[in-house]
C-alpha cells in the first residue's frame, strides 16, 4: 500500500522501498509516442512532490537516487521524518538550499502502457515565462490546487497561460486532501470554482481528481480515503487519455536546410509541421508562389512515399524550385496566410517592457525578420480574463499586439495550428528571447490574396537597364533642401544614362497620400506608402530619390527593411533651424507660427534625426549644386562597386 | 528482430573501405521495407534530434559534434548521418581524450572515422598531462576540470567552434533536467538562473560575438530509448558495453576493468575473473563496472528496465558531491 511506505520514518521505510519491482517482462508498450505533459500550480501547492510520487510509483526512482534523497531529506527537507520527495526534482543547488523549484525540470518515467514526459515549471510569479516555456510543448497539463487554499491568483494565472498556448486537456489535481480531513464537500467547492473561472478557456477535457501527492491517495491506485470520488486515478488518467487532434490540418513545411552534397543532388530538408505529402504531390512556395511537384520523399533508411507530420524528410522536386530556408511549402488549394501584418498575442518575458514601435528579430517556423511591434491593443488580466487597455507589457504581461515584419511571411492562426502559428520575439541587442507570440490572424485586407510568382525578375529588369536599383532616402527638417538637392541629383544622374524616379513628398501628398494628415499615424502611413512605393520601383530597377521630412525613425527604418540593406540609402539633409525658417521655401514656417496650421515638424512635432545615415548634407555650408555632387557622388560608389547581377541568357 | 551478436565489433577489413564513398550507403535491410522499424516513441525522438541537428547547421557559423565515442554520442552520430543523408555532416567530430581512455574505444573512434569519412578531430590538455596530472594522484574533481572540462574549453576555443553537440540527456542528473536543449554560455559558463526561455521548437540561436551554444539533441531520450534505438537501428558501439568475463579489481566497491601497465595498485589487491560490463565510459581507472550477464542488447534493455541503481552510479568522478554536475557545468562542462 503506498500509503504506508512514507508515513513510516526512513529507516523503517528502507526495506519496502527496495522491494524488487513488478514483473521483468513488463517491458513498455510504445505505441504510442510518450505523452508530454506539464504540471504547474502556485507556490507550496505540491508539484515536485507530486511528480516526485509519480516517479516513485512507476519505479521511476532508483535506488543510489532515492538513498540521496533520503540523505537530503535530513539536511533540506520540509516534511519532517519522511523523505520529501520534491528533492528528486530540485536539482539545483540553490533551489535546494531554498526549498523552491526555480526552473523547468524535465523528468521522464514510463508505465507498462505509455512514456511520459513531464515538465515541472515554477509557482512564483517572476517565473511565468517558464511556465510558459513549458506548456509550449505540452499535450496536457496538471494544475495543483492546494484544497485548503482553493484558486489562487497563479493557479488562474497558470489556467489562462496553459489555454492560451494551445494545451486542451487538463487535470485538475486538488492536493492535500488529507489536510481538509478528506472532504467532499471542499472538492465540489474548489472543482466548482474552476468550472466557472476556466469556462471560457475552451478546455476540450478537464478531469478534477481528490489526491494526496505526499500520501499517493488517488495518484496510482484508488484512496480508501475517498470512498465518494468515482473517476480514475491520475495515473489511470494520463495513461489512457487521447490528446491527438481531432482534424487534420493541411500540409505545412519549412524549409530548414538545403541539402546540395553535389550537384545532381538539391533537395530541401525539414519536419512536416502539419499534415501529410506523397511523392507527386503539387506543392507551392507559400512567400513567391511558386509551384512545383514532389518528386521524392527522401530519407537515409529508404525514400517513402509519403510523409506525414512530424516526420523529418529531405523533399526534392520535379524541377528547380528556389525554396530556401525560411520557406514554407503548402498545398495550392490550402494555403498559409503570407503577410507582412499579423495581430498576436505576446506573452512577455523580460525586464525590457515593449511599447508600439519597439523592434526585434521575429523568428516563425525556420524564418528569421526583423519585425516591429507597431501597436499595442490591449492586456490580458488574468484575474478576470477580461483584455484591458494598455499601451506597454511588462514582464510576464500577456497581450494582444499588432505586428509588422520586414518581409511577408507565412503563418497560420495558432488556434488552427500550434507549429506554424507560433513565434518568438529576439531583442536584437542583448538576444534574449522577449516573448513568445501566438498568431491571431494576418492583417491584410487583401489577406486571401496569394503572391503570383512573376517570370520576370528584378535582376532581369535591372540587368536591362544595365544598373544596380538602390533607394535614397533623403530626410530633414521642412526647408533643409531636400527638394531641390533630389531634383538637382537626378538631372545630373540622367545626364549620366541612369534610370531614375524622384518621389518628392509634397507631390506624393497630391495624388497618392492625398487623403492624409500630419498628425503621428498619418505620417507613419504617409512613410510606410512612400517606402513601398520606392520598392516597387527598385523593383523595376529603378534609382529612386525619395525627399519625404518623414520626421520620425521608426518609420523610416520600417522603410529601409523593406530593402536589402545593399539597396538602401539613409541621407540627412541638414541646416539649423534657423536656416530653415529663413528659408521657408513654401510660407510654411509663417504658417506654422500664426498656429495656422499644426503638427509641424520642428514646431510642435519633434524631428528625430536618422543614428547613423549614409551621407549628411550640411546645407547651411553647402550650395545646393554642391550637396547634389556629393550625393550622386555617393549614389555611384554606391552602384559602381557592384555590378549588375550577372544573369544566364538563358533565363530571359 | 536481427540478432544482437551482429552489433558486436567486426575486424576492421570487414567493414566498407577506409574512404567512404561521397554518399554513404543507407543501412540498406531488405525486411524493413514493409514496417517501420523504429516505434512511433523512438520515431518522434529521431525527429526532434535531426529538426535540432539541422536547426545547427543551418543558423551556426562554425559547429562541432563532441564526440565521446560512448553509446549517446554513437547515436547522435547516427542521426547526424540521417539529418543530412544524402551529404555528410557539414561539421567536424571532437574527441576529447584524456590519454586514459579505454583502448577499445580509441580503436572503435577510429574505425567509425574511417567507416564514415568523419571529419575528427582528438583534442587532449597535454600540458596537464606533462605536468604530472593523471587519475591515481590528482583529486578526482581536480582532475575531471583539468583532462575534460579545460580540455574541451581550449579546443572549442583553438578551433572557434561557436556551437558544440553534446549526447547529454535529462534523465541522467539532475542538473542536466534543467539545462534547456540550446544552452546558451558565456564565457563556456552555464548561468542556471538566467537562461533563454525555450518555446516550441523555435530555438533562439542568436548569441553575441565570443559566446557559445552547447547543444543536446538527445535532451528528451532517456537511457532505455538510448539503448532501444540502437538496438532497432543496429548502431555499433564499444564492445565494453556488453557483458563479458574480464579481469577485474575490486576496489572501494568498485569494479575497476584494467586497461593497461599504468595502474597503481595497493597492496594486498588482486584481479578477479568476473562478468562485468560498462553502463557508461570515462577513463578506465575512474569508472566502475557492472556485474552482468547481459551479453546483448536484448539482456542490456532487461537490464536496464529491471535495474534498480541509476546510470552514472559507477561514475567515480560524479560520485564525491551532491550537484557536483551542476558545479561542474558551471565551469564549463558540458
Amino acid at each position: 500500500m503506498p500509503t504506508a511506505l512514507l508515513s513510516a520514518t526512513p529507516a523503517a521505510a528502507a526495506p519496502a522501498l527496495l522491494a524488487p519491482p513488478a514483473a521483468v517482462s513488463l517491458l513498455p508498450v510504445r505505441a504510442r509516442g510518450a505523452l508530454r505533459l506539464l504540471a504547474c500550480g502556485s507556490v507550496d501547492d505540491g508539484k515536485s512532490t507530486l511528480i516526485g510520487r509519480l516517479l516513485h510509483e512507476t519505479q521511476g526512482v532508483l535506488d543510489d537516487q532515492l538513498a540521496a534523497v533520503t540523505r537530503e531529506s535530513r539536511r533540506f527537507g520540509t516534511t519532517g521524518e519522511e523523505v520529501d520527495l520534491a528533492l528528486l526534482l530540485d536539482g539545483l543547488e540553490a533551489e535546494r538550499e531554498q526549498g523552491i523549484t526555480i526552473d523547468v525540470a524535465y523528468r521522464f518515467f514510463s508505465t507498462p502502457k505509455r512514456a511520459f514526459i513531464v515538465a515541472d515549471t515554477p509557482g512564483h510569479e517572476q517565473y511565468t515565462r517558464n511556465m510558459a516555456t513549458g506548456a509550449s510543448t505540452s499535450e496536457l497539463a496538471i494544475l495543483l490546487v492546494d484544497a485548503r487554499k482553493g484558486l489562487l491568483e497563479q493557479t488562474r494565472r497558470h489556467a489562462a497561460i496553459v489555454s492560451l498556448l494551445g494545451i486542451r486537456h487538463v487535470v485538475l489535481a486538488v492536493n492535500k486532501m488529507d489536510l481538509v480531513g478528506w472532504s467532499h464537500e471542499r472538492f465540489g467547492e474548489v472543482t466548482a470554482a474552476f468550472r466557472d473561472f476556466s469556462a471560457p478557456l475552451a478546455f476540450r477535457s478537464v478531469m478534477a481528481i481528490p489526491l494526496s501527492a505526499r500520501r499517493g491517495d488517488n495518484i496510482a491506485a484508488a484512496s480508501p480515503n475517498t470512498p465518494w470520488y468515482g473517476g480514475p486515478t491520475l495515473l489511470d488518467h494520463l495513461e489512457t487519455i487521447d490528446v491527438a487532434d481531432e482534424v487534420d490540418s493541411p500540409f505545412r513545411f519549412p524549409v530548414q536546410w538545403v541539402s546540395r552534397p553535389h550537384a545532381d543532388f538539391r533537395g530541401a530538408a525539414g519536419t512536416l509541421a502539419s499534415g501529410r505529402v506523397a511523392v507527386g504531390d503539387t506543392v507551392v512556395a507559400a512567400a513567391s508562389g511558386r509551384m512545383t511537384t514532389v518528386a521524392r520523399i527522401v530519407t537515409m533508411d529508404r525514400d517513402l512515399p509519403e510523409a506525414v507530420a512530424g516526420q523529418a524528410v529531405t523533399l526534392t522536386f520535379a524541377d528547380e524550385i528556389d525554396a530556401g530556408r525560411g520557406d514554407v511549402l503548402v498545398p495550392p488549394r490550402e494555403r498559409a496566410v503570407v503577410s507582412r501584418r499579423f495581430s498576436a498575442d505576446l506573452v512577455w518575458m523580460t525586464d525590457e517592457e515593449v511599447e508600439a514601435g519597439s523592434r526585434y528579430l521575429l523568428k516563425i517556423g525556420t524564418a528569421t525578420v526583423p519585425a516591429t511591434v507597431t501597436r499595442i491593443a490591449d492586456r490580458l488580466d488574468l484575474a478576470s480574463l477580461d483584455r484591458v487597455p494598455a499601451d506597454r507589457l511588462a514582464l510576464n504581461a500577456i497581450g494582444r499586439v499588432h505586428v509588422e515584419t520586414a518581409v511577408p511571411v507565412a503563418f497560420d492562426p495558432y488556434a488552427q495550428n500550434r507549429a506554424t502559428g507560433a513565434f518568438i520575439l529576439i531583442d536584437r541587442a542583448t538576444q534574449a528571447t522577449s516573448a513568445a507570440g501566438l498568431v491571431i490572424a494576418g492583417l491584410d485586407a487583401a489577406r486571401d490574396v496569394h503572391a503570383q510568382a512573376s517570370d520576370v525578375d528584378p535582376p532581369v529588369r535591372a540587368w536591362l537597364k544595365g544598373q544596380r536599383p538602390l533607394a535614397v532616402w533623403l530626410t530633414g527638417m521642412p526647408g533643409s533642401g531636400k527638394s531641390t538637392i533630389a531634383s538637382l541629383a537626378e538631372r545630373r544622374l540622367v545626364a549620366l544614362g541612369h534610370h531614375t524616379m524622384l518621389l518628392d513628398g509634397d507631390n506624393v501628398r497630391q495624388g497618392l497620400n492625398a487623403d492624409l494628415g500630419f498628425d503621428a499615424p498619418s505620417r507613419a502611413e504617409n512613410v510606410r506608402r512612400v517606402g513601398e512605393v520606392a520598392r516597387l520601383m527598385t523593383d523595376a530597377g529603378l534609382i529612386v530619390l525619395v525627399a519625404l521630412v518623414s520626421p520620425f525613425r521608426a518609420d523610416r527604418d520600417r522603410a529601409a527593411a523593406l530593402f536589402p540593406s545593399d539597396r538602401f540609402m539613409e541621407v540627412l539633409v541638414h541646416a539649423s533651424p534657423e536656416t530653415c525658417r529663413t528659408r521657408d521655401p513654401k510660407g510654411l514656417y509663417a504658417k506654422a507660427e500664426q498656429g495656422r496650421i499644426v503638427n509641424f515638424t520642428g514646431r510642435d512635432q519633434p524631428y528625430e534625426p536618422p543614428l547613423s545615415p549614409s551621407l549628411v548634407l550640411t546645407t547651411d555650408e553647402l550650395a545646393p549644386a554642391q550637396a547634389a555632387e556629393r550625393l550622386v557622388e555617393a549614389i555611384l560608389a554606391r552602384i559602381r562597386n557592384v555590378e549588375p547581377d550577372p544573369l544566364d541568357s538563358a533565363q530571359l | 528482430m536481427r540478432a544482437a551478436e551482429s552489433l558486436v565489433e567486426r575486424p576492421v577489413e570487414r567493414l566498407p573501405a577506409a574512404v567512404a564513398p561521397a554518399v554513404p550507403a543507407p543501412d540498406a535491410a531488405p525486411e524493413q521495407a514493409a514496417e517501420p522499424r523504429l516505434s512511433p516513441h523512438l520515431a518522434r525522438l529521431e525527429a526532434e534530434a535531426i529538426f535540432i541537428m539541422r536547426e545547427v547547421a543551418a543558423e551556426f557559423r562554425n559547429p562541432v559534434m563532441l564526440y565521446s565515442v560512448g553509446k549517446d554520442s554513437s547515436v547522435m552520430l547516427h542521426i547526424a548521418r540521417k539529418a543530412f543523408f544524402p551529404g555528410r555532416p557539414p561539421f567536424p567530430c571532437l574527441h576529447i581524450a584524456t590519454g586514459w581512455d579505454f583502448r577499445d574505444v580509441i580503436t572503435h573512434r577510429d574505425r567509425m572515422a574511417a567507416t564514415y569519412g568523419l571529419d575528427l578531430l582528438v583534442h587532449t590538455n597535454a600540458e596537464a598531462a606533462r605536468a604530472g596530472v593523471n587519475p591515481f594522484d590528482t583529486e578526482t574533481g581536480e582532475y575531471s576540470r583539468l583532462m575534460l572540462t579545460e580540455a574541451l574549453k581550449s579546443a572549442l576555443e583553438q578551433h572557434g567552434f561557436d556551437a558544440a553537440f553534446g549526447g547529454a540527456r535529462r534523465d541522467e542528473e539532475k542538473a542536466r533536467a534543467k539545462e534547456r536543449i540550446f544552452s546558451h554560455r558565456r564565457g563556456h559558463v552555464w548561468d542556471p538562473r538566467n537562461q533563454r526561455p525555450e518555446l516550441w521548437r523555435l530555438f533562439n540561436t542568436r548569441i553575441a560575438p565570443g559566446d557559445s551554444m552547447r547543444v543536446f539533441p538527445l535532451s528528451n531520450w532517456t537511457e532505455l530509448d538510448v539503448w532501444d534505438y540502437i538496438r532497432a537501428e543496429a548502431i555499433p558501439i564499444v564492445p565494453l558495453y556488453l557483458a563479458a568475463e574480464r579481469s577485474v579489481l575490486v576496489r572501494d566497491d568498485n569494479l575497476l576493468v584494467v586497461d593497461d601497465e599504468r595502474m597503481r595498485w595497493r597492496p594486498a589487491e588482486v584481479m578477479e575473473r568476473r562478468m562485468v560490463r560498462f553502463r557508461t565510459l570515462g577513463c578506465w581507472p575512474l569508472t566502475g563496472a557492472v556485474e552482468s550477464q547481459a551479453t546483448d542488447l536484448d539482456g542490456i534493455i532487461t537490464e536496464i528496465v529491471t535495474s534498480r541503481v541509476s546510470e552514472r552510479n559507477g561514475r567515480l568522478v560524479d560520485g564525491a558531491v551532491q550537484a557536483s554536475m551542476e558545479a561542474k557545468k558551471r565551469e564549463g562542462y558540458f
